[in-house]
């Protein structure tokens, strides 16, 4: 080999450390296995930090005729119906005992009157389910986490990048990446390699997600000959921030309208009342003061229409904003300030309940939202689709990876209700961890190939040397196109030919990607790494795009102006991506597994 | 309202740099992170910085603005004179990597060093716990910690005195104050705090309540509180009597 590069030798490799990686790190940690964990950032900065409302639990505490099953109906419901049964079932079996086990590490959840975990409405949610502290619980999972996982015997490598997964034949034996601040390279080997590395919300230029939702995980799988599953299904989350223009795509926690906030248009209507989809019309309020009461957890309210599904909400709001009925800047109004109406020293109480938005708004917007309302606009947050895994073990059909949390996919469906996805990363996280440590158990050591270390070292350097060439197109201009692109043609409201477009725009953006150079050294140097990160935001966008097009019907976060009705067939199939072996992308449908008798009995009897 | 600014840039490594000039157009509403993230993708590609959230809630972007430790993604530009240079440094209280991000891991270190989070055995009927609000109204508010370090940053003994091998820094003595006032917790961290973790070195000068992003009371409700129990367990003349003449108890 032409270099020599320090080698890391674990039993388990977790890729990433939101919520997902520290728990399955912790997880087979805890098996006995040694375990490595890589984090892009500093540890416990990860994007779970930013989830705010909650995780879904069907633990019961405010009401009592919560449990699995009505959580499992709800997830189901909220998915469309294309969710992997087993997934959602599993999900909202395991998810109280997840929750109470962060108790145990020493999470800090907002309490009941009775001293037990408090629970939260949220949209799509039949009873007040999520456990939550504040409007920070995302924080308050990491940190538990983080402060837990420290003490386990974890190794923790902060600041690196995997550029790519290394394989013996058929099988993943770990992974090839740098360290962020020095620019060193690293080769990992490990039995088993468990990606967590969360969403791509950077493929698209209005978006929640911070620097670090470029879809790496999904890419490095789909490169390893993975398989993705259903990438066609983006959430839009209804409430972003849209001014000033700096923190457009900021989100606003549905915890707002979880108390009481509603959704206004310029002429001061609640527009969500206009629109109420059929199957949610026996659980859903046309009464304004029901809908309140609801807010304010009396268990014989319906919720208000501002609780509905994310994706149905986001569409509402992009319908009023296209009608011409729009805030200034383009959104539409969110209004808490109005519960004076009901409630004495409201400003306190909206403090109390929403700190972080209060903060949030007043610092980066200058507006007090327990006086005035706010301007929002859907904003891309979450990746429904993502890596196919196994619903038990989440292992990917190639041997020796795992995939969790918001990279992999199957639990959500079409559609993610809020709150499922704190809960998603502690339930899948540890299963990932438990069963990637088991395989490690059975296997003797692995090799890796030193051709293939060489050749995914030229490929991470080849910016600087096409610098050197003369080369001078930067990688940020190659990112800003493909987001204003994805943003324009594989947003919100598809169309055919806007994704026929997409599709040849992508492969301009590849050649050009191809040639981008960087300047200076690999020490600490941002545009290296953006030039790394295109390749695996192009991979993403192809693959969304490619299902898009494919799904001729509009379902929960995908929705085609063409096509927009629900089409009872395309209920039957999910969606599989793969790498051809002349290394284009195919795409083929693959029937749903029917639902098991007890399953199809749970969701009869919640209709 | 376009206008033209000047930031001026600490550009340099661990061995050395300088203050670099770039001038830019800025527009309304912007945050100091915008302005930085700017002059990165027009002027200076491999600028480094370190970022995450932009909405101050994972605490990555820690720097010194015009003096003062900040967190640049909650910095509005409209809270700056922009008639004059705008100076932007890393932390100075941690060793430079390169131009605004610094080493930070001595604060991941220390943190594997105090005792963890060791509770009770569960005493409700259902194998869980009961607390009420109220009682841990404290620990939550310790608990909102970003760690952006800024507290760190701003501390004397650490950024002056160079304390870093006999003293915690406020933000450890916060994580040890939501550790020691949690309602399940078991274990005893005071001798730790009195001996290698230094609490005796901060005479509460307040600096870290001062910057803390989250608006935690530093000082008042965890460091102060933490003194009064090393007192009480080191100090008391009466309780130290009471122990000799009944040690068991």
């Amino acid at each position: 080999m032409a270099t020599n590069y320090e080698t890391h030798e674990y039993d388990v490799l977790v890729i990433g450390a939101g919520g997902a990686g520290l728990r399955a790190a912790i997880e087979a940690s805890a098996s006995g296995v040694k375990v490595g964990l890589i984090c892009k950032s500093l540890l416990g900065k990860a994007h779970t930090v930013m989830a705010e409302g909650g995780m879904a639990a069907a633990m019961g505490n405010v009401d009592d005729r919560d449990n699995w099953k009505v959580h499992f109906a709800d997830t189901m419901r909220g998915g469309q119906y294309v969710n992997n049964w087993r997934m959602a079932e599993l999900h909202a079996k395991e998810a109280p005992a997840r929750v109470h086990e962060l108790e145990a590490w020493g999470a800090v959840f907002d309490r009941t009157k009775e001293g037990k975990i408090s629970q939260r409405n949220f949209g799509g949610h039949r009873y007040p389910r999520l456990a939550h502290v504040g409007d920070r619980t995302g924080l308050e999972l990491i940190r538990t986490l983080q402060d837990h996982g420290i003490h386990q015997g974890i190794t923790v490598f902060m600041e690196y990048t995997v550029v790519s997964l290394l394989k013996d034949g058929d099988r993943v034996v770990g992974a090839f990446g740098y360290d962020r601040e020095r620019g060193r390279f690293r080769v990992f080997k490990a039995k088993a390699v468990v990606l967590c590395t969360g969403g791509l919300g950077r493929a698209y230029r209005v978006t929640s997600n911070s620097w670090e939702g470029t879809g790496d995980g999904v890419s490095l799988a789909y490169h390893a000959g993975a398989e993705l599953l259903d990438m066609e299904f983006i959430q839009f989350h209804p409430t972003g921030m849209i001014w000033p223009p700096s923190v457009m795509g900021i989100l606003v926690t549905e915890s707002v309208r979880g108390e009481g906030g509603v959704l206004r248009n310029k002429d001061g209507k609640r527009f969500m009342y206009d629109d109420i989809p059929d199957n949610y019309k026996s659980q859903t309020s046309t009464d304004p003061e029901e809908g309140w009461r609801y807010t304010q957890n009396d268990k014989n309210a319906k919720r208000p229409p501002e609780l509905l599904t994310r994706d149905h909400v986001a569409r509402c709001i992009n319908r009023e904003v296209k009608a011409g009925r729009g805030s200034p800047h383009g959104g539409v109004f969110l209004d808490i300030s109005w519960i004076k109406e009901k409630i004495p020293n409201s400003a306190e109480h909206i403090k109390r309940k929403l700190p972080s938005m209060y903060h949030q708004f007043m610092q980066l917007a200058n507006l007090d939202i327990t006086k005035e309302p706010m301007e929002i606009g859907p904003t891309t947050h979450y990746a429904m689709g993502g890596i196919r895994v196994d619903a038990e073990t989440q292992a990917t059909n190639i041997p020796g990876l795992f995939a969790a949390g918001e990279c992999a996919a199957g639990l959500h469906g079409a559609n993610r209700l809020g709150g499922n996805s704190l809960s998603d990363l502690i339930v899948f996280g540890q299963r990932a961890g438990l069963y990637a440590a088991k395989l490690a158990k059975e296997t003797s050591a692995v090799s890796v190939s030193d051709a293939e270390i060489e050749s995914a070292y030229r490929e991470a350097m080849a910016p600087f040397e096409r610098a050197a060439g003369g080369t001078t197109e930067g990688p940020y201009q190659v990112q800003y196109d493909l987001q204003n692109m994805m943003q324009k043609n594989v947003g919100i409201v598809r169309l055919q030919n806007e994704m026929e477009e997409a599709i040849d725009n992508i492969q301009k953006l590849k050649a050009r990607a191809d040639k981008v150079a960087v300047q200076g050294h690999c020490e600490y140097n941002p545009g290296w790494h953006t030039a790394i990160d295109l390749k695996h935001l192009l991979t993403v966008s192809e693959a969304i795009t490619l299902c898009a097009l494919e799904r001729k019907e509009s379902r929960g976060g995908h929705f085609r102006e063409d096509f927009p009705d629900k089409d009872s067939a395309a209920a039957k199939y999910n969606h599989v991506v793969s790498k051809a072996a002349d290394g284009s992308m195919k795409l083929r449908r693959e029937p749903i597994a029917s639902l098991p008798e007890h399953l199809k009995l749970v969701i009869e009897e919640m209709k | 309202m376009n206008k033209t600014v000047t930031f001026r840039i600490w550009r340099g490594d661990a061995t050395g740099g300088k203050f670099v000039d770039y001038t830019t157009e800025i527009t309304e509403g912007l945050v100091v992170l915008d302005v930085v993230h700017k002059i990165q993708a027009q002027q200076a590609n491999d600028l480094a910085v370190r970022w995450n959230c932009k909405a101050g809630k994972c605490g990555s972007c820690s720097a010194e603005v015009n003096g003062m430790p900040k967190l640049m993604c909650m910095t509005r530009m409209d809270t700056l004179d922009t008639s004059k240079p705008i100076t932007i440094e890393p932390m100075r209280a941690f060793p430079s990597i390169r131009d605004l991000a610094t080493d930070v891991s001595w604060n991941f270190r220390v943190k594997t060093k105090i005792k963890k989070f060791n509770p009770r055995k569960p005493d409700a009927e259902d194998g869980t716990w009961r607390m009420q609000q109220q009682d841990v109204d404290r620990v939550q508010e310790f608990r909102k910690c970003i760690e952006c370090f800024l507290c760190q940053d701003v501390c004397h003994v650490l950024r002056d005195h160079h304390k870093h091998d006999e003293f915690i820094g406020p933000r450890f003595l916060v994580y040890t104050a939501a550790l020691e006032m949690h309602p399940l917790d078991t274990e005893n961290r005071l001798a730790e705090l009195k001996q290698a973790q230094g609490i005796g070195y901060c005479n509460i000068t307040k600096c870290c309540t001062k910057v803390c992003p989250e608006h935690i009371t530093i000082t008042d409700n965890a460091i102060i509180p933490l003194k009064e129990r090393v007192v009480d367990e080191f100090y008391d003349p009466f309780a130290w009597l009471w122990k000799k003449i009944r040690p068991e108890g």
